[in-house]
């Protein structure tokens, strides 16, 4: 039987992978993005699985609210890294380092 | 229905003033209307300002409790509103000079001008997200406002993938208390927490959604996106990250600390305890080497947000009072500091070198000794109005017996003075080089200077009733959120 402990196992490894995957990655700008979105559907697998184990709807509407605004956070991401590989030729993590100190 | 539009109608008309703006300016003179864009978003800023300030009475709730406009809200809002409209009008020759005026600037500031104002109102895990979120995403946008800089659109990587990581780390939190309390409403919450300490799923929310809250307020160890967002921006917008957006998560750390688990201050009053004495003296350390100034507001506005946690650690009535009054010194203080730095140039080029103001009093004793008199007021020196800011949130904190904390304070603003006195001392004292600055050619800006130097020296004898004002307000926002 799979229980309510479960998912919520499943949605706190995926959410420690979407950190590591943001400090341990050393190479794309794009892995940090899709780091960042697998936090984001961690946080919605949780939000369900209580939603469903509390019978409250709220969780499921937050849950609405979360995918959308990561699309469009997804987009301003993307936005801004096209700008960022116009003005230096790059994507790569380390060579973010104009400014330091 | 109507009644709950009533209640949110300022955040309404701003978000269709944002959208008719925006489609209106691209439909006809798209760049050539940005001045009188900029111009008309503040002049709306500073209405609505008055207009809630003025108007605004009561506790009410809206959306069965999702939006809560209160004393506290509306004090916070008229805070972020003037302070937004001030740096508009401070952007808008800067940005001209330097071809950085798109018509975009005034309407990005606007939405996330109304995601700050539904962050101090968010009565609900949802519109705290919402909220953070319109601001956020607005904010990246504008950190990277300068296109073609490899600087700027750097700024606004770190800034988004940082910031992205906060709101990941929130979320993740309001999900564990969501599924612990059982409610999204803050009010539940509250009521599922109870008196005393936290349920440990409770608590993890709440560790979880502090981090988040201390990455907005860039408080340590959450600070490090600051300095370089805060260099690499072009300097309005910076002016804009060190004033508005400050207030308002500051505003929303107090909302959710109070509004949602205001029933375990033994919990979360250490935890704040522990990332101010971080705060201040890391902005007080980092800030000694350096040598951009905009880098080293960073730091300086780090440190003063260790400052107003204090007063949010003491976790009583009037711990948000002094915080409230110490937000809107701060607030004060920076507006005539980045005007000053907006107006530091050579042959028509922005300069941020420190070294650059070397015997600065020669060539404008004026705005030197406004500058002099802004820098002693951000190191806390009396009888200025900056000491009385520190000096009510260290009382905060001694009347909560939490001493240490006051004494940490103390000793954190001894070493921080050093690095105010050092821009001083080359204004004064400094060796005049042949890359000196040019004479300021704004008297907008020179204007805005002195008139915050000025409110800065006179507020201590109560000029119009203002500082009066100014306590009272914050003494009934604080009596709203605490109770």
């Amino acid at each position: 039987m799979i229980g309510l402990e479960h998912y919520l196992t499943v949605a706190a490894v995926l959410f420690v992978i979407g950190i590591f995957g943001l400090f341990l990655n050393r190479k794309n700008v794009i892995i940090l993005l899709m780091s960042i979105e697998l936090m984001l559907l961690a946080v919605n697998i949780n939000l369900v699985a209580f939603s469903t184990h509390l019978g409250d709807l709220a969780g499921q509407v937050f849950t609405l609210f979360v995918l959308t605004v990561a699309a469009a956070e997804a987009a301003i991401g993307l936005a801004i890294l096209v700008c960022f590989f116009r003005n230096r030729g790059t994507i790569a993590v380390e060579d973010i380092n104009v400014m330091k100190g | 229905m109507s009644a709950d539009l009533n209640i949110i109608l300022p955040e309404i008309i701003l978000s269709i003033y944002a959208m008719v703006a925006l489609v209106g300016a691209v439909y006809t003179g798209k760049d050539s209307l940005a001045p009188m864009l900029v111009w008309a978003t503040a002049a709306l800023f500073v209405v609505m300002g008055f207009w809630i300030g003025a108007t605004g009475s009561g506790d009410v709730m809206a959306f069965n409790g999702m939006f809560r406009n209160d004393a506290f809200a509306r004090f916070a809002k008229v805070m972020i509103l003037i302070s937004a409209a001030a740096v508009l009008a401070m952007s808008q020759g800067y940005m001209e000079r330097r071809g950085l005026l798109r018509f975009e600037y005034p309407i990005l500031v606007t939405l996330a001008v109304v995601g700050m104002m539904v962050m101090v109102s968010a009565g609900d895990l949802m519109s705290l997200y919402m909220g953070l979120e319109l601001q956020s995403l607005s904010l990246y946008v504008v950190a990277s406002l300068r296109r073609d800089s490899a600087k700027s659109t750097e700024a606004g990587l770190k800034y988004f993938v940082l910031g992205a990581l906060s709101s990941g780390l929130l979320l993740y939190g309001a999900s564990l208390v969501y599924g612990f309390a059982g409610t999204t409403l803050f009010s539940g919450i509250i009521a599922a927490a109870g008196e005393g300490h936290l349920t440990i799923g409770l608590l993890i929310g709440l560790v979880l959604m502090i981090s988040g809250m201390a990455f907005k307020v860039s408080a340590v160890p959450f600070h490090m996106w600051t300095p370089d967002v805060y260099q690499g921006s072009p300097t309005p917008v910076t002016a804009f990250f060190a004033t508005a957006p400050k207030v308002a998560a500051m505003g929303l750390f107090a909302r959710v600390m109070f509004d949602a688990f205001g029933g375990a201050v033994a919990d979360w009053s250490q935890v704040i305890a522990l990332l101010a004495v971080l705060s201040m003296f890391l902005g007080s350390f980092a800030a000694i080497g350096q040598t951009d100034i905009k880098r080293l507001m960073a730091y300086s506005s780090i440190a003063h947000m260790g400052y107003a946690l204090i007063g949010l650690a003491a976790g009583t009535e009037t711990g948000v009072q002094t915080m409230l009054i110490y937000m809107a010194i701060y607030v004060t203080m920076n507006v005539g500091t980045f005007a000053f730095i907006l107006s530091m140039e050579r042959d028509g080029n922005p300069v941020t070198d420190i070294g650059a103001l070397g015997m600065y009093s020669k060539k404008e004793p004026g705005r030197a000794l406004a500058m002099l008199v802004l820098l002693f007021s951000l190191a806390g020196v009396p009888p200025l109005l900056g000491f009385f800011a520190k000096y009510g949130v260290l009382m905060a904190a001694v009347e909560a017996d939490m001493v240490w904390l006051a004494v940490g304070g103390v000793v954190a603003s001894v070493i921080g003075a050093y690095y105010y006195l050092r821009i001083v001392f080359f204004m004064y004292f400094g060796e005049d080089r042949e890359d000196s600055l040019d004479k300021s050619s704004s008297p907008l800006l020179t204007g805005f200077l002195g008139v915050s130097a000025l409110l800065i020296v006179v507020a201590v004898f109560n000029p119009l009733g203002l500082t009066v004002d100014l306590q009272n307000g914050a003494h009934a926002a604080a009596v709203a959120l605490v109770n």
